[in-house]
């Protein structure tokens, strides 16, 4: 068993969801709602930033009324381009507008037993572990989440344990949705500092990012503005996520939900660049519609599909780097209905060449955590890197003096060209291909079996690299007088 | 050149599947004075089951394979010939004689099982696609075959594979003669059905199969 290298996809297919002035369509609805319907921004701290840039701030209802001219100011000072760091810098992942990476999904909150198939609450023990199986896996970039909510630790600080066991778990980039408050905030980013040996070398090599939900539509949450601040001034990259759902919290028609989508996603970007120019931000966004019978997440559909490839071309049109939602299923098993939501939610903003893609391995709508999911959804994603890695025509690949040289009805098995050529052809690691026989003597495993054993014996041997000795017990120490202190301040 | 080091550049040119090499190398060792079985034994012999293991583990994929088996007939068609002359002839594990059934024109599958069949020590003719049930007798008879391997990619082909072994059943001389039968379509069930001797569904269990039927 050996871990090898991440392997980002680098799509040579290119799709149009929208044209150019579809996007400035969007673009001119988007400013004109920020401008004259405004953001709610609940948080005082955010208020006074957005009033000291000149735009209108109303105090009682805290929506903020954002002109263009504040907006492309910000847009302005936005790198389009940085590295996510990695505790290993072997896993850096540089967002240069020309790779794709997949991450974990996350903020689970039950776990299919590996063994019994029984679903049970999640815990801390299951981030490590999860944290280890994506540290192994080669399709996984970086680990968000966490997978699942570490239920069996005291809420107060239940994100700094949730740092602490991804940390431990995996030495690739880390990007929490859980940090929801400035002291939380400040903690993980102490948290980080130790290991990369300070806050200024934290600003250097930010070995985690960190994604807010948006309140949908036209909205954000007072804590995770306040902690994305606190992460921005430590050069943090930070992101927000909307998932605006047509029907329920955007329009029924997709331009529209990209309309909110976009100010959901911008106005917050905005908010950062005034209180951090040049800070490294990121578009994120999950944008689907509701089922039209219970109201409810759908995780998946073609309106799933068009919104996460056409998403980016907006991101593209501000050159700014997206972490779009794909995969997360909602079915409830990894069946039929969850091949087909993440082949096609993943395959959408990869032919937009979309930064992050997030991610695998939940069930059930971001739920439940299935270890076979996770590796099933790795081999969905190395289909999809194949296929979007498109054809290449030259000389070499046209191959046309081995063509001459078999000659009709002959074949090309043992030629050299194969020989040199043959491993460029996708391989399965969970597909089934064998002959019938075989399959039937084996007892018809299908891909679900491979998963369970690949996941299995990565779970049983993988061991990440180790933390640098007495850390874990210092974070220990820390994530202690923090809940001490978050007591004594009655949070 | 030493031999053993011959016969070392002789297992690495077969599982690199350097076909014209290999029998460079043969003809190497000819020239030396070197006895052409134990060319045979000593350096292909060693290579193809080298080829065989790293396919079973998963190290090798089926052009490699074939590669190699290629390498290795390119080779014994040179050695072959010489055997006998000095007194001793390899070691067979038996004659087959393979081909695609009349009306079927598809080449590939068959041509690959007998390579690897030769590769692995079994002495093959094989007689090319669209073969009537009269010629499968014929060389059978004349070729002595142990077992004879029929062919058929089409639905509509695969009753000429019954056609055959009970055409085999009729005579004397091929009464004795296991039949395997493979292609597409063709299931366990119907070699079962028309009371074949063997069935595989890929090149590599056509290999152990044929092995079985000869008891080796």
């Amino acid at each position: 068993m050996k871990k090898q290298p991440i392997k980002p996809i680098k799509p040579k297919l290119r799709l149009e969801f929208l044209s150019k002035e579809d996007i400035l369509r969007i673009h001119e609805a988007a400013l004109k709602v920020m401008q004259e319907t405004g953001v709610r921004f609940p948080s005082s701290k955010a208020l006074d930033i957005f009033e000291a840039n000149g735009c209108e701030v109303n105090r009682e209802t805290q929506v903020v009324k954002i002109p263009p001219s504040v907006v492309e100011r910000a847009l302005k000072t936005a790198p389009s381009t940085y590295t996510l760091a990695a505790r290993d810098p072997a896993n850096d992942l540089p967002l240069d507008g020309e790779h794709c990476y997949l991450s974990t999904d996350g903020c689970g909150v039950e776990v299919y037993d590996f063994e019994t198939g029984e679903k049970r609450l999640s815990t801390k023990q299951d981030i490590y572990d999860s944290a280890r199986v994506a540290d192994y896996l080669d399709a996984i970039a970086f680990y968000w989440g966490p997978m699942v909510s570490a239920q069996d630790v005291d809420a107060s600080v239940r994100p700094l344990h949730e740092l602490q066991a991804a940390f431990m778990g995996t030495s690739k980039h880390v990007q929490p949705e859980t940090i929801i408050s400035e002291e939380i905030a400040e903690y993980c980013v102490e948290m980080a500092a130790m290991i990369v040996g300070g806050k200024d070398k934290l600003r250097e090599r930010p070995i985690f990012s960190v994604m807010q939900c948006a309140m949908d539509p036209l909205g954000h949450d007072g804590g995770a503005l306040e902690a994305s601040l606190v992460a921005a001034r430590y050069g943090i990259p930070t992101g927000f996520m909307p998932m605006p759902m047509s029907c329920a919290t955007a329009p029924a028609t997709l331009a529209g939900n990209l309309v909110v989508t976009t100010v959901d996603a911008l106005s917050a970007l905005v908010l950062i660049q005034l209180a951090e120019p040049g800070a490294p931000v990121f578009f994120a966004a999950a944008p689907t519609a509701i089922d039209l019978r219970t109201g409810g997440y759908t995780g998946g559909g073609p309106e799933d599909y068009l919104l996460g490839g056409a998403f980016n071309q907006i991101c593209d049109f501000y050159g700014i780097p997206l972490s779009m939602g794909t995969m997360a299923t909602g079915a409830k098993l990894p069946d039929w209905q969850a091949a087909v939501d993440n082949v096609m939610s993943t395959m959408a903003p990869v032919l937009t060449c979309t930064d992050m893609l997030t991610g695998a391995g939940l069930l059930a709508g971001s739920k439940v955590l299935s270890y076979q999911q996770l590796v099933m959804d790795c081999e969905i994603y190395s289909i999809v890197k194949k296929t979007v890695e498109g054809i290449e025509v030259n000389d070499e690949t046209l191959a046309v003096s081995v063509i001459q040289k078999v000659g009709p009805g002959g074949n090309y098995l043992a030629e050299r060209h194969t020989l040199n050529h043959m491993r460029g052809l996708w391989r399965p690691t969970v597909v089934d291909r064998t002959p019938y026989m075989e399959w039937e003597e084996a007892g018809r495993p299908g891909a679900f079996e491979k998963a369970t054993e690949i996941a299995r014996d990565i779970l049983a041997n993988h061991q990440p690299e180790p933390l640098e000795e007495g850390l874990v017990e210092e974070m220990d120490r820390l994530i202690k007088s923090a809940q001490k202190e978050l007591e004594n301040k009655g949070v | 050149m030493a031999k053993d080091s011959l016969f070392e550049l002789i297992q690495q040119t077969v599982l690199e599947g350097e076909v014209e090499k290999a029998a460079e190398l043969a003809r190497k060792g000819l020239d030396e004075g070197l006895d052409p079985l134990e060319i045979i034994n000593k350096g292909f012999v060693p290579a193809m089951d080298e080829a065989g293991a790293r396919f079973s583990d998963g190290r090798f994929f089926l052009p490699e394979l074939v590669a190699a088996a290629e390498a290795m007939k390119e080779a014994m068609g040179l050695l072959e010939p010489l055997l006998g002359k000095g007194g001793a002839a390899r070691e067979s594990l038996g004659r087959v004689v393979i081909g695609t059934v009349e009306g079927d024109i598809h080449d590939i599958g068959k041509s690959i099982v007998a390579s690897l069949l030769t590769a692995n020590g079994f002495e093959v003719r094989d007689l090319g696609v669209d073969v009537p049930v009269g010629k499968f007798v014929e060389e059978a008879k004349s070729f002595q075959a142990d077992i004879v391997g029929l062919s058929a990619l089409l639905t509509t082909t695969m009753p000429k594979q019954r056609e055959v072994l009970e055409a085999l059943q009729k005579l004397d001389a091929t009464k004795g003669v296991k039949v395997m039968v493979g292609g597409a379509p063709v299931t366990a069930r119907w070699a079962e059905e028309i009371g074949a001797d063997g069935y595989a569904e890929d090149a590599v269990s056509a290999v152990l199969e044929a092995r079985k039927l000869v008891g080796a």
